[in-house]
């Protein structure tokens, strides 16, 4: 209970500072987004369940903030979260670039995937400006920042104890 | 739990759309942005100074790297202004002279050749300039060059693409004028006397010299008729001088010539 606070509070304060600060912010045209990276490092550490559900809180607070539509950026970051989380359970587990390949893909799809609802939607979707104009910029300044926040969002939220991996079977019978 | 948070997400994505700009869930939003506008204001009064500090930084490198710019970029302007200048110069110096072989002042069965000069005295011993115009031009030996002020001198030396023209200032330089008022003649020696003035011809001073283009038999002057020449400074004479006394200023200023006219004879000169 105290880790899903912990994990609210600080995607409060990164979505906070994502709208306030961080989006005002623009070099080389790309601008960091740091709510995503720290949605990245909580499912990491935490698991899919806490991502999901801190990628929801995340996406409303954002739509709130912007006055966007509501459950667009909340579904793209609940299934960010369950991704990244579900990548840390498994094949990220316990490798210390799994943030900075998280990061890294996530930014790109994440991309993708907010131009596809927003096409869908009949809103803005300006493919060119994302992808081209934007997003290697973007991808940079994620992974540049992403190394500092994942160590912050680790001390906030310390990863879940998890059980030792099977190292042998023994037959029976 | 996750398709739970999904398909939330599409629920209320699907009623934002579907009710109007006044309905519950845009009102609720509304609600909620205006609670956390203080947060984001916070937020954006904390970072201020971070971000003050970074826009200065910021404005420093792009004012830097704009002045590189702008200083280039003057260069380059200030480099085509020479060049227009330049040009514009040479587009009024080489109208003068088309406008000089087009008057009547011009000599006839002549044909002016304009040439740049390539290349001036280099001091006051040498009284040549090179012109780039040669042999391949039509440039014959001893072709008189002119510019619309007067007089410049005679080619001395012809190459495929340039020749060298000794200047009326030349110590060897030689030159048969009348006097255009009086028909005084004499020879003016390194453009700045005339010799051979008889006492009793009459030259005054503020005269105009012209060449005097004589022709005896098979000999000829290298100059055509009436070329001007210069102006009578002083005349005077001497009782012990057989000839009179006459300075002459040229008209033709030998220390800023940039192109000039060879004349090419169209019919052979008598």
């Amino acid at each position: 209970m105290l880790v899903a606070a912990k994990a609210a509070v600080v995607v409060f304060v990164a979505a906070i500072l994502q709208a306030s600060v961080f989006s005002s912010i623009s070099i080389l045209h790309g601008t960091p987004d740091v709510l995503l990276v720290v949605l990245i490092a909580a499912a990491l550490l935490r698991g899919s369940l806490v991502g999901a559900a801190a990628g929801f809180w995340g996406g409303l607070l954002i739509d709130t903030e912007n006055l966007a539509t509501l459950g667009v950026t909340s579904l793209l970051l609940t299934i960010v979260g369950y991704w990244a989380g579900r990548y840390g359970e498994t094949t990220g587990r316990d490798r210390s670039h799994a943030p900075f390949v998280a990061v890294g893909i996530i930014t790109v799809l994440y991309a993708f995937g907010a131009l596809f609802l927003h096409f869908v939607l009949d809103q803005p979707a300006p493919a060119r400006t994302v992808l081209v104009d934007t997003l290697f910029q973007t991808i940079g300044l994620n992974l540049l920042v992403t190394w500092p926040v994942y160590a912050f969002v680790r001390r906030l939220l310390p990863p879940a104890e998890r059980p030792e991996r099977v190292q042998g079977v023994e037959l029976l019978g | 739990m996750v398709a739970l948070l999904v398909v939330a997400s599409l629920a209320l994505l699907s009623i934002y759309f579907r009710e109007s700009g006044g309905g519950r869930i845009h009102s609720l939003q509304s609600r909620g942005a205006a609670v956390l506008r203080p947060f984001e204001v916070a937020g954006d009064r904390i970072a201020r100074p971070f971000e003050d500090a970074a826009s200065w930084f910021g404005g420093l490198l792009d004012a830097k790297t704009e002045n590189a710019k702008l200083r280039k970029q003057r260069d380059a302007w200030r480099q085509l202004a020479i060049q227009r200048r330049t040009a514009l110069q040479e587009n009024a110096r080489l109208r003068a002279l088309l406008a000089y072989r087009d008057s009547p002042r011009f000599p006839k069965n002549y044909r002016g050749l304009a040439a740049a000069v390539l290349s001036r005295p280099p001091s006051q011993l040498t009284q040549q300039i090179v012109v780039a115009a040669g042999s391949t031009d039509g440039v014959l030996l001893h072709a008189p060059v002119v510019t619309e002020d007067g007089l410049v001198g005679l080619v001395t030396l012809v190459g495929r693409n340039q020749s060298q023209v000794t200047l009326l200032t030349d110590d060897t330089s030689a030159v048969s004028v009348v006097d255009l008022r009086t028909q005084a003649s004499g020879i003016l020696h390194h453009g700045d006397s005339v010799d051979r003035v008889t006492k009793d011809e009459v030259v005054d001073a503020g005269d105009t010299l012209v060449t005097a283009g004589w022709h005896d038999g098979k000999l000829s002057s290298l100059y055509p008729k009436g070329i001007p020449v210069g102006t009578v400074t002083s005349a005077g004479q001497r009782d012990i001088d057989a000839y009179k006394t006459v300075a002459v200023t040229p008209f033709v200023d030998f220390s800023s010539l940039q192109s000039v006219l060879v004349l090419v004879a169209t019919e052979p000169v008598r």
